[in-house]
């Protein structure tokens, strides 16, 4: 049987649930696939799919973003980042107009490369930002023991790192989203395993299906959440067998746990939350850029009109957005969700269904 | 040659500056045009209507897998006249070189700008080089300006397109952009991924024979397959219509885009043609282009209708229809 057979054999199951569900998809990269392939218009309207807080670049606070912008002003600096944040908008600067106007701002596709700029360049401060979840952390975790190991004194890292379940917490936990069932995260699942999610889906009673990026994946993964619905069960179980294991990666947490320690961490449209965020341990303080450029924590200005927070937490979905197309497209964004390549809005924007069309 | 770099003052238009012209250029360009050294090249072209195009080449890094600087400036200039549907005849260059850039390099550019050009048909007949401080340029910037002569009864441009006709592409999609990608940012893949980087003369020789029945061609470089749809569509008022599963992607490109979160039909192609052909001998021509070795993949993609007018529409493998849109700002890898 050929993929595109099967695709509409999963498809007719998933056609023959009737009951009304909203299923949220945890993380960007699905988002993204499940726009690219049109899966949100081919599954019956019975069946909701939310778009959740997992693009690492829509969930950083505005103030976090209003911080780096600060930073990357300073004389000597070389800020290293990855590429989706360049055009993040800060409340009045982004990473990309700060680049025109002369501040030295490098996309790096490794924490690693970062740290060979920092060896080239000995007389300069060279700072990585840290943004991304439990799948990007374990790298930069590397790059900071290597600095050490080299004794590097002129490198460091802006860690607004992010740990998804206990955003996944915060949300279960609201009365004002509805979420039935979780397409969790590939990627990050790997490294942090089934456990968490275990926990998850026993004390709200929602399963959680760890899910795969193909097509076929994310069908597969909503008939295991339609499944244990309708027999009333709550579990966390894993579609992405291929890639994920139910332990997950021992070495890459143990490598987390290491160097970093969990702190209450800002999310743009969930606020503060507790244990969210990875901050150094106290062996590693030196190579944290926080500490070492007195940053001061600046208050999240809200952006006027935006609705990335509803968007991120399945308040409302995209084309809801006053903005979204008129005042807010990937061209002249007016929040990060438009900006971010994992960004819900980017996603909806670009991969526009043709009923959809005006 | 004993100085193993490019000196300033090899752009300073002295004696420095002769050499360089007399030991590289002229040595790997010799032909009877660039001979006289005049301060311009005197032509001769065959009766048709003349097509100009230029185009400049900036790229990290100089040399990838699959081609150069050098190969890259005269297969660029060379497609687009080629689009344009003419026979490509003569090349003009302008290259602004990086003080430092090692003269091995400069050569190894020098000469594959030349066996480009002698594979495409066409003689590099006028040329200038300017030197630039260190930290001015990138290495090296090339540009290139084309010249053409369409035949008759030859005419590719957009508004030809009508209802019914039939999209082709010469072959796999996003193959040139994840090679500079991938060698930009040292990623390595178990199947390596060589651009697709080439002059493609012979695709306009094939399709010439067949006259009115190629509606239009363009080639799909920057922004890739999808960029080139939606100007065809906004350009021609027709809609453009294509299947997912009939675009060729390479089975590396497509496993290495999805890792990235990039999309193949955004990416740059530098071998590649678009092209619009009248149904009625679409199949005929469709298997004299696959007798080429450059367009072997060709392969039917879709079709243009009257609706939506200006709008490119792609069906899912999942059998979704949306909207294929234009690249907004810049493709850039995902994060997690």
């Amino acid at each position: 049987m050929n993929d595109k057979t099967y695709m509409k054999e999963l498809l007719q199951e998933i056609q023959s649930y009737k009951q009304e569900v909203s299923l949220m998809e945890v993380c960007g990269t699905h988002t993204m696939a499940i726009a690219r392939s049109g899966i949100r218009e081919m599954v019956p309207a019975n069946i909701k799919l939310l778009s959740g807080p997992g693009c690492p670049v829509c969930v950083t606070s505005q103030g976090d973003i209003d911080a780096v912008i600060k930073l990357c002003r300073e004389p000597g600096i070389i800020l290293c980042t990855f590429g989706d944040m360049m055009r993040v908008p800060g409340s009045e600067s982004s990473l990309q107009e700060e680049r025109s106007r002369g501040a030295d701002i490098r996309v790096v596709y490794s924490p690693l490369d970062a740290l060979e700029i920092a060896r080239k360049n000995p007389e300069r401060e060279v700072v990585f930002l840290g943004i991304g979840f439990e799948t990007t952390a374990p790298t930069i975790a590397v790059s900071l023991e290597q600095a050490e190991r080299e004794r590097i004194n002129n490198f460091s890292l802006l860690s607004y790192h992010k740990l998804v379940p206990p955003a996944l917490e915060v949300i279960f936990s609201d009365p004002d989203i509805r979420v039935d069932g979780l397409i969790c995260p590939g990627h990050v699942s790997a490294v942090i395993g089934l456990k968490p999610y275990e926990l998850l889906a026993a004390k709200y009673h929602k399963p959680c299906v760890v899910t795969g990026f193909e097509t076929v994946d994310i069908l597969e993964g909503i008939i295991m959440l339609l499944h244990q619905m309708s027999q009333g069960e709550a579990r966390a179980d894993i579609q992405y067998r291929r890639v994920v294991r139910k332990e997950g990666n021992p070495v890459a947490v143990e490598l987390l746990e290491r160097i970093f320690q969990p702190e209450e961490a800002r999310w743009r449209g969930l606020g503060p939350i507790p244990g969210s965020g990875l901050k150094l341990r106290s062996a590693y303080e030196f190579l944290d850029a926080a500490k070492k450029f007195q940053l001061p924590q600046i208050a999240d200005l809200p952006i006027k009109g935006c609705s990335c927070g509803e968007v991120l937490t399945g308040k409302i979905s995209p084309r809801e957005c006053l903005l979204f197309g008129r005042g807010c497209t990937p061209l002249k964004p007016v929040g990060p969700c438009m900006v971010s390549h994992e960004g819900a809005c980017a996603a909806y924007y670009r991969y526009t269904p043709a009923k959809e069309r005006n | 040659m004993k100085i193993d770099r490019v000196l300033l003052a090899h752009g300073s238009g002295g004696l420095m500056s002769q050499q360089l012209v007399e030991e590289i250029f002229k040595k790997e360009w010799n032909n009877s045009y660039l001979e006289p050294m005049l301060d311009g090249a005197l032509l001769d072209l065959p009766a048709g209507r003349v097509v100009m195009t230029t185009d400049s080449f900036v790229i990290t890094p100089l040399f990838f897998p699959g081609g150069d600087i050098g190969k890259l400036s005269i297969c660029g200039t060379v497609n687009d006249l080629v689009a344009c549907g003419a026979k490509p005849l003569f090349l003009s260059t302008a290259l602004i070189i990086e003080e430092g850039l090692p003269m091995s390099d400069l050569i190894q550019i020098a000469q594959s700008m030349a066996r480009t050009a002698r594979e495409a048909g066409v003689q590099l007949v006028t040329g200038d080089t300017k030197v630039v401080e260190k930290g001015s340029a990138d290495g090296i910037f090339i540009n290139t300006t084309g010249i053409g002569v369409i035949a008759e009864g030859i005419d590719y441009r957009p508004q030809r397109i009508q209802p019914g006709d039939l999209v082709v592409v010469s072959g796999t999609m996003g193959d040139h952009g994840l090679a500079i990608m991938a060698r930009r940012e040292g990623l390595s893949f178990s199947t390596p991924v060589n651009s697709d980087c080439a002059p493609l003369f012979r695709i306009g020789q094939v399709l010439e024979a067949f006259g009115g029945n190629v509606r239009c061609m363009r080639d799909p470089t920057r922004g890739g397959l999808a960029t080139v749809l939606n100007e065809l569509a906004r350009q021609s008022g027709r809609g453009i219509k294509v299947v997912e599963e009939d675009i060729p992607v390479n089975p590396a490109v497509a496993g290495a885009c999805d890792m990235l979160g990039m999309d193949p039909l955004y990416m740059a192609n530098e071998g590649k043609m678009v092209i619009v052909l009248a149904p009625e001998r679409a199949a005929e021509i469709l298997a004299e282009l696959q007798k080429i070795d450059i367009a072997a993949e060709a392969a039917i993609i879709g079709e243009v209708r009257a609706e939506p007018a200006g709008l490119v529409l792609i069906e899912t493998e999942l059998g979704a229809e949306r909207i294929l849109g234009i690249l907004e700002g810049e493709h850039v890898p995902r994060i997690c």
